[in-house]
């Protein structure tokens, strides 16, 4: 009886303890730990990207702002035609002393006295030495105004600008700082008549490279990094989709095909400054193109862009499920068929997306391109992609080596506008991305 | 309805006289070194339903892909031995893959519509082998093959909304439908019923006898009532070897092989 009872309550009362203990409270705990790690490197992630963005805004946003001085301008026959010959030399026009109208709308405006050379020397060096191609600009292309009184929006020179937008501190010695005392207080008084006053700074979007900040700006920067956009869009993306399919759906799986896979992955991975040089030797030196044109520009970006992209659309085609590609091949549809009409179109988000985001790295590339030259002084609009200009960010690392005060408001500046360029391209990305995104 | 079922059996009991549509003969597969299939000698009746039954890894399905070559599209898969389709050997290189395909049509285990609408669905087929011109040639041959594939009633007023949004089983009728609507001579079908439900098998096996009237039909299923229930022969597959072709009565009832009543009797598999 005994014997068989025991057996019995044996089992009913198996330890309690050996069937708890299974770590309940250590994989909750390992599940918080987990959860609080992953919170914390959001957290700092965060923090490092509110901290980049707030100096960059800061000391940025005042170069969307630019002081300027509205003068009524005479444009005196006397100064600029003396001896009126500009209907037989037109020359006459380009080369007048511009300079002159300046100061003398600027000495009438002061009241100061003009024979004190000293003097009107710091009262002009307020305005910008562009003053003298603004004016220029506006009598060779209205001779007409000659003889006229006209207002003319100045700019300010850089360190005036910095000092009235309150960058510069006016509690050092005088003989230390670029903006005189005397120049300050010209500058409240033209500010206070009205004269003087801070505007919306068009000018960092449409003007070229220039020396003098007040008269420097994105403008060829972003022409020539639209050219490059546009070459690296019109040649990676049908490139690349061609190679990803042809790998992805065509090659035969064998060693070679091993070998060009493990080769495109790692030349996603080169550094981008070896394509600058691959550019260099190839494109400049040996084929003989133009040194600093944005097509040069964008064979070197293209070609850091191409292993990107083929990988990006390789998994976007291989994420296409096979029972599309069976039952398509099972209707009697081509392998060319197939993918046109199934695989790719099925693909595409993943291939639009992997393309922007390789555009939007060649837009901030910038080793490569000093590699090749576009790191250049251009002035000018290039017409076409065959003439010199520079890029966005290489515009900013010249910048970045400037010591003016107004060219750090201007680099960030810059930097602010190429960072607009790239969200408004990643939010194309997932528009594209929405837009084309089937379920199955 | 006991006599309905008698009067049909004794209809197939015929089944010996109807001419062959597909002839397989000596039909090896391999995948790599791997021999997958031995030396099968299969024939396919015209208009009969076909059932491939056997153990899982036994070679039904890959002989049912011999059949309109998708095997061509598996790596280092082989093939050899002679397979005709009226007297066409399909592996002949004048043959070419996609006129076959169009011949031989198949449905898949796992309902797979394009991700588009349930007319372009069934229209895809009849345009990529032009077999229509005018919208008009297009909307009858969607009508017709819907009404084949017994899923017109239930669709009709949504025939441009997505096919992935129909119910497993109507996807599944939507996929034979657009295999229906190309004409094929034979249809292939690959455990059709497997993801199914109950009631969505039984339509879909319902619709396979009314498919028998215009189509031959190879079946590959892994339910031993399914193939009692929609065919008319049976082929048992074991080891990569044809073990025993038969009536599917005979088959059920009384059959030649020992293997095969095994296998029926649940004792493997």
């Amino acid at each position: 009886m005994t014997e068989l009872a025991t057996p019995t309550v044996r089992v009913s009362t198996r330890p309690a303890e050996s069937r708890r203990d299974i770590g309940i409270k250590r994989r909750y705990a390992a599940e918080r730990r987990f959860r609080a790690y992953g919170i914390s490197a959001i957290v700092l992630g965060l923090f490092f990207l509110a901290v980049l963005l707030s100096t960059v805004i800061k000391n940025g946003y005042t170069a969307f702002q630019q002081t300027t001085i509205t003068l009524p301008i005479e444009f005196s026959e006397k100064v600029i035609d003396p001896k009126n010959e500009r209907a037989t030399d037109p020359k006459q026009l380009m080369t007048a002393n511009y300079p002159l109208l300046v100061r003398d709308a600027l000495v009438k405006q002061l009241g100061l006295d003009a024979t004190k050379r000293p003097l009107v020397k710091q009262a002009t060096d307020m305005v910008s030495a562009s003053a003298r191609t603004q004016l220029r600009d506006i009598v060779v292309a209205d001779p007409s105004v000659i003889g006229k009184t006209i207002p003319v929006t100045l700019l300010a020179e850089a360190n005036i600008d910095s000092a009235f937008k309150g960058q510069i501190d006016l509690s050092v010695d005088e003989s230390k700082r670029k903006v005189k005392d005397r120049q300050v207080a010209w500058m409240n008084q033209l500010a206070d008549a009205g004269v003087l006053k801070k505007s919306f700074n068009t000018g960092i979007f449409s003007f070229g490279a220039s020396s003098r900040p007040e008269a420097a700006g994105v403008g060829v920067a972003l022409v020539g990094s639209l050219y490059m956009m546009l070459i690296v869009l019109v040649l990676s993306l049908p490139i690349g989709v061609a190679a990803s399919i042809y790998l992805e759906e065509f090659a035969p799986k064998n060693r070679l095909t091993d070998l060009i896979e493990v080769n495109i992955n790692n030349l996603a991975a080169v550094p981008s400054i070896v394509y600058g040089l691959l550019g260099l030797a190839v494109f400049v030196n040996f084929a003989g193109m133009p040194r600093s044109a944005a097509l040069v520009g964008g064979f070197v970006l293209t070609l850091m862009t191409l292993p990107t992209i083929i990988i990006a659309t390789r998994a976007a085609l291989k994420a296409v499920p096979p029972s599309i590609r069976s039952a398509a091949l099972g209707l009697g549809a081509s392998k060319m068929q197939t993918i046109f009409h199934h695989v790719l179109p099925l693909a595409m988000p993943g291939i639009l997306t992997g393309t922007i985001i390789g555009l939007a790295h060649a837009l901030g590339e910038t080793a490569p391109l000093l590699l090749i030259g576009m790191v250049a002084f251009v002035v000018d609009y290039p017409g076409s992609p065959m003439e010199p200009s520079t890029a966005l960010p290489v515009q900013i690392y010249m910048w970045a080596n400037e010591a003016e005060r107004a060219f750090v408001e201007r680099t960030s500046g810059a930097i602010i506008i190429l960072l607009i360029f790239l969200v408004f391209m990643n939010l194309g990305a997932i528009l594209l991305r929405r837009r084309f995104e089937r379920r199955w | 309805m006991m006599s309905e079922a008698a009067v049909e059996k004794a209809l197939d009991l015929k089944m010996n006289t109807v001419p062959y549509k597909m002839i397989g003969k000596d039909v090896s597969v391999y995948y790599g070194e791997k021999r997958a299939l031995f030396d099968v000698n299969l024939n396919i009746r015209e208009n009969t339903v076909t059932a491939l039954i056997g153990p899982s890894g036994c070679g039904k399905s890959t002989f049912l892909r011999t059949l309109n070559r998708m095997n061509d599209t598996i790596e280092n898969c082989r093939v050899s031995g002679r397979i005709t389709l009226d007297e066409d050997d399909i592996y002949d290189p004048s043959i070419d893959v996609v006129e076959l395909r169009a011949r031989v049509g198949m449905v898949f285990q796992k309902p797979n519509p394009f991700p588009k609408s349930i007319y372009e669905n069934v229209v895809y087929g009849p345009r990529i082998h032009g077999l229509a011109r005018t919208k008009a040639e297009f909307d009858e041959i969607v009508e017709t093959s819907l009404q084949k594939a017994g899923l017109f009633n239930e669709v009709k007023d949504r025939l441009h909304e997505p096919g992935t949004g129909l119910s497993g089983g109507q996807q599944q009728r939507l996929c034979i439908a657009r295999a229906v609507a190309v004409s094929p001579e034979v249809i292939l079908m690959d455990e059709p019923c497997s993801a199914l439900d109950p009631i969505a098998t039984a339509k879909v096996e319902e619709l396979i006898h009314e498919l028998r009237a215009n189509f031959t039909i190879v079946i590959v299923t892994h339910s031993m009532q399914q193939a009692a229930r929609v065919s008319q022969r049976t082929a048992m597959f074991h080891l990569g070897n044809l073990v025993e072709e038969n009536d599917t009565d005979k088959m059920f009832t009384n059959p030649d092989d020992q293997r095969t009543q095994d296998y029926i009797m649940g004792r493997f598999g």
